[in-house]
């Protein structure tokens, strides 16, 4: 049984990491949102995992969450929100395609490096859990700098996000977990869906951040 | 006794809490400024009562010397601010930029911030702490993009982005301190609260605690607003409302270092873990360089006291990155120095910019001709930020550089050349503001003079004579500091 639990736990995080990869390069943004409710479906699987592993029901709340609000409600709301828009074209990447997976596996492995290396005293299933969370965290970053557009940085901060719910869920006994996936559910429905798209939308008619560097403060 | 004590602590927290609540329902803008002001005078009373009478630390609430002396800065500067932004916002409805319904947001936005801030303060968890900071980077966030122009906008995406970016590394650090924390301490609550961690953390492992207080140091520096990490602040202080500027560059910013300082001190009881102070002296000595060069090229007068902060959060990190009781005393006291400055400033900036109707620094000219009180004030403002004598920040500033000729001499030299760099920059920009022809463009202005004045004069004081108990205060939270 315990051999059990560790290898479907490891699997489901590094499934994670994984999609964090395929996110790297989805070109088109309503490709890019289904690999993210996918991402956000294996976090669910991940976070219920360790809720029956680490016998804490309240995790299954923090799942829950991630199942509804991030695999569903989010997409849905964006796929909607750009069909409206008729962006559903080819994203602009800061930095083409190879480059980028390269950077993401040189990130899982610096993230594998220094996790494993600081943590020979925690056990083994908390400790890969942690590399695996690093991984996710760094790769959301990345996809966050090399892309352009307001939706797809908003998947990579969820991304970044999904995560942080990992690394919350996999250190056993984690106080606070529940508030802390509510905290940022509330941050990222507040913020982006409420207000920002919709101001940028009402704005600029795109939701392409380059649109915004035109006014810059500070023009001579 | 304790009762009471506990009181002032869930006061400071209702108090904004429902205010937040009320004023979101209430519709007429003038009864709300004024509620405004009123809760916040409210919450300042209260917690000026935690300097006499402290709870017991719980679970959640930990009051001890070095949180009280944020608690009362952060309230007395909330409850300044509120009594600025009431004659600020009366302006921008006259004039059409903002209506009620902005109105309703932006006060509800205010106690919430105030109330967020205050938790993250007075939280002995590291989770707490951790909600009640991105709760207060949220409240500002839509508080900077309350004026919906462009800049506005990407001022607050900009800042949103970073801001979100910082507290996920921060909560990764978080999480690392609980696993450093579990196999000693044990799992559950106790791995996450203060008091337990700093009595145990002698036996934790030193290598996960390293690692988590880089996160933890980058994850806050971003909002302290260090360099490299400041990218967001000039902006969120520019487009922002002049009253949000006032706060994030007096209290905000404080709590992000009040935060960063608590993990220093938790690697300060580990033998085993690196040193976190030259880790702030670098950090500092570069947000204060390169602030300083930045001051020469602004053009936008929020902007170029935005970078100020910048300058003077560099100094307070690198104070207490020296450490020591005397550079913590100077840190703690240009803190509290830069915070009523830089507020005051904000206020007549805000001011200056509703009577000139500009915030490029070119359009503006010749203030002591054409508004002479708030000429002068800024005159004042921009006289003590820049460090002259006989004003606090002279002092603190003078602290800090002879406890660094006293302990690390080398140190002590780039930090005079950047105060001289900042120095010059502020005075090159105040003789084209406040002297010379004015300017067209002069509308005569209803400003409250009242809290810009109280501060100018409580950094005065502080200049020419600083009582013994708050020396002997202050002293104490230095020696708390390490």
């Amino acid at each position: 049984m315990g051999h059990l639990l560790f290898d479907v736990a490891h699997l489901l995080a590094g499934g994670l990491v994984l999609l964090s990869l395929v996110l790297l390069y989805q070109d088109r943004l309503s490709s890019l949102l289904n690999v993210f409710a996918l991402h956000a479906v294996v976090l669910a699987a991940s976070v219920s995992w360790q809720a029956f592993a680490q016998a804490a029901p309240h995790l299954y709340v923090t799942a829950a969450i991630a199942l509804l609000f991030k695999a569903i409600i989010i997409p849905v709301a964006l796929h909607r929100m750009i069909t409206r828009l008729g962006i559903h074209r080819e994203i602009e990447t800061a930095v083409s395609v190879g480059p980028t997976m390269l950077a993401g596996i040189a990130l899982v492995a610096l993230s594998m490096v220094v996790m494993l290396r600081v943590t020979p005293g925690a056990d083994p299933l908390a400790r890969e859990d942690l590399a695996f969370a690093l991984s996710v965290v760094l790769l959301g970053f990345l996809m966050m700098v090399t892309r352009r557009n307001a939706v797809s940085q908003v998947v990579g901060f969820m991304s970044l996000e999904n995560g942080l719910i990992l690394a919350a869920t996999g250190a056993k006994g984690m106080p606070l977990v529940v508030e802390i996936s509510v905290a940022f559910s509330v941050l990222i429905a507040f913020i982006v869906i409420g207000i920002f798209l919709f101001r940028i939308r009402e704005r600029f008619d795109t939701v392409d951040v380059n649109a915004l560097d035109r006014f810059r403060g500070e023009q001579r | 006794m304790t009762l009471f004590g506990l009181g002032a602590v869930t006061l400071i927290l209702a108090i904004p809490a429902t205010s937040a609540v009320i004023l979101f329902l209430l519709p007429s803008w003038r009864i709300s400024s004024r509620l405004n002001v009123a809760a916040a005078l409210l919450t300042f009373i209260s917690a000026l009562s935690l300097l006499w009478q402290r709870p017991a630390p719980e679970a959640y609430i930990l009051v001890d010397e070095l949180n009280v002396v944020f608690v009362v800065l952060n309230t007395f500067v909330g409850f300044t601010t509120s009594a600025f932004s009431a004659s600020y916002i009366a302006h921008e409805v006259e004039t059409g930029r903002l209506n009620s319904l902005h109105l309703r947001f932006y006060h509800a936005m205010y106690q919430a911030l105030l109330f967020a801030m205050n938790l993250a303060l007075v939280a002995n968890n590291i989770g707490l702490m951790w909600v009640a900071i991105e709760m207060a980077t949220l409240t500002t966030v839509l508080m900077v993009g309350l004026y919906r122009t462009h800049a506005a906008i990407e001022a607050a995406w900009k800042y949103f982005m970073l801001g979100s970016v910082g507290i996920a590394l921060a909560l990764f650090g978080t999480i690392l301190v609980y696993m450093a924390a579990r196999p000693v301490v044990g799992e559950g609550l106790e791995g996450m609260i203060w008091t337990s961690l700093m009595a145990r953390v002698s036996e934790f492992d030193p290598a996960l605690l390293n690692v988590a207080f880089v996160f933890l140091l980058l994850g806050y520096g971003t909002k302290v607003g260090l360099a490299p990490l400041h990218a967001w602040l000039p902006d969120a202080h520019a487009e922002g409302p002049t009253p949000i500027s006032a706060v994030l560059s007096g209290l905000l910013l404080n709590v992000a270092l009040y935060a960063v300082l608590r993990f220093k001190l938790l690697l300060a009881a580990n033998t085993g873990a690196i040193a976190a102070g030259p880790l702030l002296i670098v950090m500092g000595l570069a947000s204060l360089l390169l602030a300083g060069f930045m001051l020469y090229r602004r053009r936008d007068i929020k902007r170029l006291f935005a970078y100020s902060s910048i300058e003077h959060m560099g100094i307070i990190a690198f104070a207490f990155g020296v450490g020591g009781p005397l550079a913590n005393f100077a840190g703690l006291l240009h803190m509290t120095m830069h915070s009523l400055t830089k507020s005051a400033i904000f206020f007549a900036v805000g001011h200056i910019v509703q009577a000139k109707g500009t915030q490029k620094l070119a359009d503006i000219r010749g203030l002591t001709a054409s508004h002479p009180a708030l000429g002068w004030s800024l005159v004042l403002g921009v006289v003590a930020i820049a460090g002259m004598p006989p004003l606090g920040i002279f002092m603190s500033e003078f602290l800090v550089v002879s406890s660094t000729f006293a302990t690390q001499p080398l140190l002590a030299l780039p930090l005079v050349a950047g105060l001289l760099i900042a120095f010059g920059a502020l005075m090159m920009r105040l003789h084209g503001i406040a002297f010379g022809p004015p300017s067209e463009n002069n509308a005569p202005v209803k400003a409250s003079y009242l809290p810009m004045l109280a501060h100018l004069a409580l950094v005065l004081t502080a200049g020419l004579y600083l009582p013994p108990p708050l020396v002997e205060w202050f002293q104490h939270v230095a020696r708390v500091l390490g």
